[in-house]
């Protein structure tokens, strides 16, 4: 065998890892901790895409300090959000079927509204160091997965030390553990998940740039992105960062591999059946609660 | 009216708008109430599994293209007249529903609608690699000679045709739903736990809602290679049956047959509208914020507006 | 004497390394009326969950009529004649009150009634005959969401009736309710006797368990503490302990 294709299949593996740990945090805090099955998530991703190539178009700034500085804009869509989810249906105790249609309604009105403004053509924001790879021996570290990478890799375990450190973090591990607890402690428990929720899709935002530096981004690739974003997370066991972490490995690897040793169209299929085979033999993941 | 009177009175009032419809001879007719019957039986079929039994399936075009490519293959491999498509289609989308259903109707049911979301994405890499099917450049169906029966032309033929298949599917549903079964699939969308104390084998009838709604999701796509000719996966893939399977039956309401009925109707006559006077995309755009607007504030549908007048009214 | 009906052998239920059922043991005879007591946390309605198959037991064995039921899934041991009643009430929510009936009776009902199977047609006025029983029968009609929680209660009741069982857990029943409200679901309960319906009552209301049972028994942290008649357990050391603390 190859080893410089294998080697190099690993690395590319662990570099994209990163980025769908990125992905997946969110689907980690808003389906993990708080129960809510937001689906439309990869859709605040493409728009965390297409906002960093707007600004970038605009002001020529690197496109993953653009979403740092925006996550607010991120965090503040997630909390309106959430009011409505919150008060349309999890109020009323009618989340599972439609919440879910609310939000695959969601998903889709911005992947028609992007459509709408910017077409069906694939974009790319090409950095700096777009085209920058840094060689070890016979393994490469192409820059524009390497950077995502590692800036993600900081994201992640940023949210997981303020989950476990801080106050508000450990509320949000509470509520989803026992609500009644954090109202005696005087603690809104509604106010604590809206506030999750909107992490949740500020990592959206974030992780958009993220992607448009790594690949081609269009409006319809979104719906690419559940099956992976579930995938990782219950492979790595719901409401556990470091199994989402893990998952996110296990996940990238297994989808380098794939579209080095089989072609690239078949990279959408390791998703969907790695998430059927945890489903179906140990639902509770691999470091699930 | 039992089951086997509604039946009857289906088929008699199907032919009969039939029969009328044939005295018309605009051809754009004919396509755009192919399309709008094509949605009746996917937004019927998707209600079984959706408002029925109470299990959302995000996947509409996987089963509806599972429909179609039956029909690509079996033209390509055997020439294979229209009927046997139709029995074949349906029979392998209903397979494939079942064989999803296997592997996680077990769990929670958004599990199952996570599947469903990322079979379509699968189905699509399958068919796009699929050269024997066209692949990413489609394959083209030939209609040759005449059309059978002596109708004026294959659109005329296969409007027909289509409109049969609608009025099995919305038979189908209401035999689904006014039986013994309907009631366990009812009591298995209230409270599974509480069905399942009550001696309903869920996961069994739920396995059968899965097969019969995906099952009936490849009829409806069985005969899209014919009428248009040209299959190609962008086409079948398209947002417009992912989003109106789920914004139909919503709209109209879940509770019974006829909702997806006025929702399919309303709807896809509106679409009609919209695309021959704005533009097509605003369409989508349109569906979506509808969904969005019914689920939040109106989750009973049209049905529930009129139930909830009935019952003021009796006050 | 009457025969065993139900027999829990050695029953054991972990989570992690939480016991909540340890080699818990548990015989009901036909007909008989089992009080189930302990206090919060103590294993009762985890004992009721393993008994329906709700939750699948790690040591043990489950034998109902007979069979030996460890793997048989709930609505398999509920069409053998077990029926249960919800802490909680979950009633079908978007079905009338009497259409909730007639799910046990299509289902549960049928599957062991033989010649007495109920058809579609018939289920509405079996349902209605139990209605009446519990004293729901004005209500049939409405929507069994609205109903005030003592009517619920009498429909989570009535609708375990409706499998026609023969042994049927209350769960809580009586929880929360006024003193006549708890004498009539006590009465409702009583009737089974005539049906020859053997019943496990599991309460937190003394009265009602002294008054009902002709055995009573005392889980505490999983483990079964007493089980003898009202008087022999109500005067018991431990039971005492259990409940008060030392």
């Amino acid at each position: 065998m190859d080893s410089a294709l294998f080697l190099n299949a690993v690395v590319a593996g662990l570099l994209l890892a990163g980025f769908y740990a990125a992905v997946a945090v969110g689907i980690s805090i808003s389906f993990g901790m708080l129960d809510v099955v937001n689906i439309a998530h990869p859709g605040f991703i493409i728009l965390g895409s297409y906002v960093a190539l707007m600004v970038h178009q605009w002001l020529g700034v690197d496109p993953i300090a653009i979403s740092v500085v925006l996550s607010p804009l991120f965090f503040v869509l997630g909390m309106a959000l959430y009011r409505v989810f919150y008060l349309a249906f999890e109020r009323r105790g009618q989340e599972s079927l439609r919440g879910l249609a609310f939000f695959f309604g969601i998903l889709f009105i911005t992947e028609v509204v992007l459509i709408l403004i910017y077409g069906v053509d694939y974009q790319l924001v090409k950095t700096a160091y777009s085209e920058t790879v840094w060689r070890l021996g016979e393994v490469g570290f192409p820059l524009r997965l390497l950077v995502p990478c590692v800036v993600s890799v900081v994201m992640v375990l940023g949210v997981q030390l303020f989950l476990n450190r801080t106050f508000f973090g450990r509320a949000v591990l509470a509520v989803s553990q026992d609500q009644l607890a954090l109202r005696i402690m005087g603690v809104n428990p509604v106010k604590v998940k809206e506030l999750a929720f909107a992490l949740s899709i500020a990592t959206a935002g974030v992780a958009g740039a993220f992607l448009i530096v790594i690949q081609p981004v269009q409006p319809s690739i979104g719906r690419e992105f559940i099956g992976l974003a579930f995938a990782i997370c219950v492979l790595g066991g719901l409401g556990s960062l470091y199994g989402t972490l893990v998952g996110a490995v296990i996940l990238g690897v297994a989808e380098s591999f794939t579209a080095t040793y089989f072609g690239p169209s078949w990279a959408p299929a390791v998703s969907f059946g790695l998430l059927l085979l945890t489903l179906a033999f140990r639902p509770a993941g691999l470091f699930g609660r | 009216m039992s089951n086997r009177r509604f039946a009857i009175t289906a088929f008699v009032v199907a032919i009969a708008l039939i029969g009328a419809s044939l005295a018309i001879e605009n051809a754009y007719f004919f396509t755009a109430a192919y399309g709008v019957l094509v949605f009746v039986i996917l937004a019927t079929a998707w209600n079984i599994l959706g408002g029925y039994t109470g299990y959302v399936n995000f996947g509409t075009p996987a089963f509806f293209a599972i429909g179609a490519y039956t029909t690509v293959f079996l033209y390509n491999a055997f020439q294979a007249p229209l009927i046997v498509d139709i029995v074949c289609g349906t029979a392998v989308a209903g397979l494939a529903g079942l064989a999803v259903g296997y592997l996680t109707l077990r769990l929670r049911g958004v599990f199952f609608a996570i599947a469903t979301l990322a079979l379509a994405v699968v189905m699509l890499t399958f068919v796009v690699n699929w050269e024997y099917v066209g692949g990413a450049r489609g394959a083209y169906v030939i209609t040759r000679g005449d059309a059978p029966f002596g109708f004026a032309s294959w659109k005329h033929y296969l409007y027909v045709v289509i409109a049969v298949l609608a009025t099995v599917a919305i038979v189908v549903a209401r035999l689904l739903e006014r039986s013994k079964i309907g009631r366990g699939l009812a009591a298995i969308r209230d409270d599974e736990l509480a069905a399942e104390c009550a001696g309903v084998p869920t996961l069994r009838l739920k396995l059968l809602s899965a097969a019969t709604s995906c099952g009936l999701m490849g009829m409806a796509g069985t005969t899209y290679p014919y009428f248009y000719a040209y299959t190609e996966p962008l086409s079948i893939f398209s947002l417009s049956y992912a989003v109106n399977a789920i914004a139909m039956p919503m709209i109209g309401g879940m509770t019974s047959w006829v909702g997806p009925l006025i929702g399919a109707l309303l709807l896809g006559t509106l679409q009609q509208l919209v695309q021959v006077t704005i533009a097509s995309d605003l369409n989508l755009l349109i569906t979506g914020l509808l969904l969005v607007l019914f689920v939040t504030l109106a989750p009973n549908g049209i049905l529930g507006w009129f139930d909830a007048w009935k019952r003021r009214r009796k006050r | 004497m009457a025969g065993v009906l139900l027999q829990a052998s050695g029953v054991t239920k972990h989570f992690g390394g939480f016991y909540a059922l340890d080699k818990v043991d548990l015989e009901v005879r036909e007909g008989e009326r089992l009080g189930l007591i302990g206090p919060n946390g103590s294993g009762k309605t985890t004992l009721v969950n393993c008994i329906t198959g709700t939750l699948r037991h790690d040591e043990g064995t489950v034998r109902f009529n007979g069979h030996d039921i460890s793997r048989l899934a709930t609505h398999g041991r509920i069409r053998l004649g077990l029926a249960r009643s919800f802490q909680i009430p979950k009633p079908f929510a978007s079905m009338s009150v009497v259409d909730n009936l007639r799910v046990p009776l299509l289902y549960a009902a049928s599957a062991h009634a033989g010649a007495a199977k109920v058809s579609e047609a018939r289920s509405r006025e079996e349902a209605m005959v139990i209605l009446r029983e519990v004293g729901l029968e004005e209500k049939a009609e409405e929507r069994s969401g609205g109903l005030t929680q003592v009517d619920m209660r009498k429909l989570e009741l009535a609708r375990a009736m409706a499998s026609r069982p023969k042994l049927l857990i209350s769960d809580e029943a009586m929880a929360g309710l006024s003193s006549s409200e708890v004498d009539d679901i006590i009465t409702l309960l009583l009737k089974m006797k005539d049906r020859g319906v053997a019943v496990i009552m599991i309460e937190h209301i003394m009265r009602a368990v002294m008054r009902f049972s002709e055995r009573v028994a005392v889980l505490d942290a999983g483990k079964k503490i007493a089980d003898g008649s009202p008087q022999e357990v109500v005067a018991n050391p431990d039971v005492q302990r259990a409940y008060l603390g030392e």
